[in-house]
């Protein structure tokens, strides 16, 4: 087993774990085998990446079938990115989950969470991976099935209803997406993302491909919740366990995110994209209702969990603004989102599983005087609020940065105010949480409890200290993103 | 419906039948319609067949539950394994090439096992879906 | 380009259309399931109807054709009914589960409890 096989090993070893721990069914053994396979992952994914960075990309034929004809793996600068991403955010969450899981579930229901924790990273990972269009829906069928199984194990009945909305709308969006690829496969005949790329240069009709265009788009814009595509997002968070909720924020959204940019920019190019549709205003003006109205509602909401949820809404919107300047600023801003975000709400619902395991509930009322009691929790929440805003010395500053920069190279100056005051209102919802945690007295219910156990609090930590890291030296980030850009810019024709 | 005799020595007739059915049709796969999926779905219907007449806790000692779950998980490592084999034999992942002394009949023998694999696999789960729906307490309202 | 010759096009679209509409106009969770469920199979026929060739035999090697049919949909479609039973299991499971709790699955009632139960807290 030498380094050539590591694309195949990064998608199997959680593949392979998922059965292993249904086989065995004991909580701990699912726990280790869970903690290990994801930090395996996670060094799988970094060798890949250094190696992607020294020798460009790698390939790798399943079933030794050489491309187009069988399935590749193909490992660029975007996709490495991406997969270290997803992997960082599972190595993190899965030891941080012991203790939450085995207060939020019943013991004998333990195992299936983790045994679909494996299966949904193994899905995440082979949708960044894999170099083939349907075999992104397979992967991507896998990672939201396990998906759904994970959020109906919440506490709450309304965890039933949400993932039963997630189901339809999920099941909705991918089935779109096959029909998008479907249309694209009958007027090239190669489902290989790369071999495809070339042979739509050759198409003579250009209608079926601006119907599998938009197909595409209306699929992965419901798996990525954007507006106004997002309706499944905010219940499925806040009544999903906490653990699912940080693993899911961090990344099955970019996820998608990452397919979208891989068939805009590596698939249909500029030319279809931005000459016979109208795609940047379209994306620019959702972008934009996106980020104001779900920063708008996230300020009203009572329940911690279903503001930041709203959050993500909107933090989702700047990614897809970014898309849509679809310069080089804007790109390198979207996909250092990725990595900003994910580790930005990865630590604030993290923190907020701490905040669950000692107060019970999540609500306002329950959060009253917190700062006191619960100190690292409740700073490690202002530094990621402080992200989301977007201050400097975070990790939200740079993005914003570079999205600033995409807009005054296109000429939106009112672009610049919008991203300003949709900041300003982001600072609202996170001054509520301030205001709760240190301004007010101490809520008498929960008054006795303490700060959130070492491991929890811990493994919550690497990921805010990640957010002020990567807001202080973007050397990796902006470096491997700007690398993305330049790759995706440069190969749209 | 355990009591209704034309029932029972019907069931008892027809389920060999099915049985040996869904295994032409699990290894006819490669010239034919047929393979893991549609095999493991005909053994499932002969096993629910089978529960429908004579009861569901005659159905579980016949096949328990943990052998019902192992059949889910063991399918999966089956089909992996095979993966994993190619890789160990020196060829990619899942490669069928390797499996054997010339490539054809490593094809033959790699899509054997995996469609065993499938039909483990199918099998399993669709006998376990109909344990856990018929198993459920009934409502004293059936509305 | 005539109605005839198209036909499998338009069921397709007949059939995505119509299961669109009871995943969206029916509040009953099973059926929300069934519309889904037609949703899918239109997809299955849009990949396998123009998968025969015209004067195209079964894909298996033989002597004496020439033209096979492409035996490519035919997998594709395979896996997404294996996805598409999965989806539909797990949704009827998550739907066995709510009856439970909830005591019904029309979507109203559902929501009119939920809604319920926010404003007594």
């Amino acid at each position: 087993m030498t380094l050539e096989h590591l694309p195949a090993l990064q998608v199997v070893l959680p593949l392979i774990s998922a059965p292993l721990i249904v086989l065995v069914r004991r909580r701990w053994f699912a726990w280790a085998l869970a903690v290990l396979v994801s930090w395996i992952s996670l060094a799988i994914a970094v060798t890949l990446f250094l190696e992607v960075g020294r020798t460009g990309v790698i390939t790798y034929a399943i079933g030794n079938w050489p491309p187009p004809w069988g399935i590749e793996y193909r490992v660029d600068a975007l996709n490495s990115f991406v997969l270290v991403l997803v992997s960082f955010t599972a190595a993190v969450v899965a030891p941080y989950a012991r203790i939450s899981i085995a207060a939020e579930l019943p013991r004998e229901q333990a195992y299936l969470l983790f045994a679909m924790f494996c299966l949904c990273l193994a899905g995440l990972l082979g949708i960044t991976i894999t170099g083939d269009m349907f075999n992104i829906f397979v992967f991507l069928e896998i990672a939201s099935l396990s998906t759904y199984v994970m959020i109906a194990l919440g506490q709450r009945r309304k965890a039933l209803v949400a993932a039963y909305q997630y189901l339809i709308m999920g099941t909705i969006g991918a089935t779109f997406y096959v029909i998008g690829i479907g249309l694209l496969y009958l007027m090239t005949g190669t489902l290989n993302i790369a071999d495809l790329a070339g042979r739509l240069r050759d198409v003579g009709e250009i209608r079926p491909l601006l119907a599998a265009f938009a197909f595409i788009t209306v699929g992965i814009g419901l798996k990525l919740a954007l507006f106004p595509l997002h309706q499944w997002l905010p219940n499925a968070y806040a009544f999903a366990p906490s653990v699912v909720t940080a693993f899911l924020s961090a990344t099955a959204t970019k996820v998608s995110v990452y397919v979208l940019i891989r068939f805009y920019f590596t698939i249909f190019g500029t030319s279809i994209l931005f000459a016979a549709l109208p795609t940047d205003e379209v994306l620019l003006v959702l972008s934009i209702a996106g980020i104001v109205t779900a920063s708008l509602v996230a300020v009203f909401q009572q329940d911690l969990k279903r503001m930041f949820a709203y959050s993500s809404v909107a933090q989702i919107g700047y990614i897809t603004l970014g898309l849509s300047l679809a310069n080089e600023a804007g790109l390198t801003g979207s996909i250092v989102h990725l990595l900003n975000h994910g580790v930005t709400k990865g630590a604030i619902f993290l923190l907020i599983g701490g905040i669950a395991l000692r107060c019970g509930a999540v609500t306002f009322d329950r959060l009253r005087g917190i700062g006191r009691r619960m100190p690292l929790t409740a700073f490690g929440l202002v530094i990621g609020g402080l992200s989301l805003v977007g201050i400097p010395g975070t990790a939200g500053f740079i993005t914003k940065w570079y999205l600033v920069l995409a807009a005054i190279e296109r000429g939106y100056w009112w672009l610049v105010a919008v991203i300003v005051a949709s900041s300003l209102i982001a600072l609202g919802y996170v001054w509520r949480f301030v205001e709760a945690a240190y301004l007010s007295p101490p809520d008498e219910r929960s008054v006795k409890q303490g700060e959130a156990p070492a491991s929890m609090l811990g493994f919550a930590w690497v990921l805010v200290i990640a957010c002020v890291y990567f807001g202080l030296d973007t050397s990796f980030s902006v470096g491997a993103a700007r690398e993305a850009a330049v790759l995706l810019i440069g190969g749209a024709r | 419906m355990r009591r209704d005799i034309v029932l029972r020595v019907i069931a008892k007739l027809l389920i060999p039948f099915m049985l040996l059915f869904a295994l032409y049709v699990q290894f006819h796969g490669d010239l034919g319609p047929g393979g893991g999926f549609q095999a493991g779905v005909i053994i499932a219907a002969s096993i629910i067949f089978y529960t429908i007449i004579f009861g569901l806790p005659e159905a579980r000692r016949l096949l328990p539950e943990w052998i019902v779950e192992t059949m889910v998980a063991s399918g999966v490592l089956i089909y992996a394994g095979v993966g994993v084999l190619g890789i160990l034999l020196g060829g990619n992942y899942l490669d069928y090439f390797v499996l054997d002394h010339d490539p054809v009949h490593g094809q033959h023998r790699g899509i054997f096992w995996i469609e065993v694999g499938v039909a483990v696999t199918v099998s399993g789960v669709m006998l376990k879906i109909f344990y856990m729906f018929a198993g459920r307490r009934r409502d004293e309202d059936n509305g | 380009m005539s109605l005839a010759s198209h036909y499998s096009y338009w069921v397709t679209i007949f059939l995505m259309i119509a299961g669109l509409y009871i995943v969206i106009a029916r509040g009953n969770l099973v059926k929300k399931l069934i519309g889904l469920g037609i949703f899918q199979t239109s997809v299955y026929l849009l990949y396998i109807a123009p998968g025969k060739l015209i004067g195209g035999t079964a894909p298996i090697v033989a002597e004496g054709f020439r033209t096979y049919s492409n035996p490519l949909p035919h997998v594709l479609i395979l896996t997404a009914i294996v996805v598409g039973v999965a989806t539909l299991a797990l949704g009827l499971a998550i739907v066995v589960r709510i009856r439970e709790a909830y005591g019904t699955i029309e979507e109203d009632e559902i929501l009119a409890q939920d809604r319920r139960e926010e404003e007594q807290v």
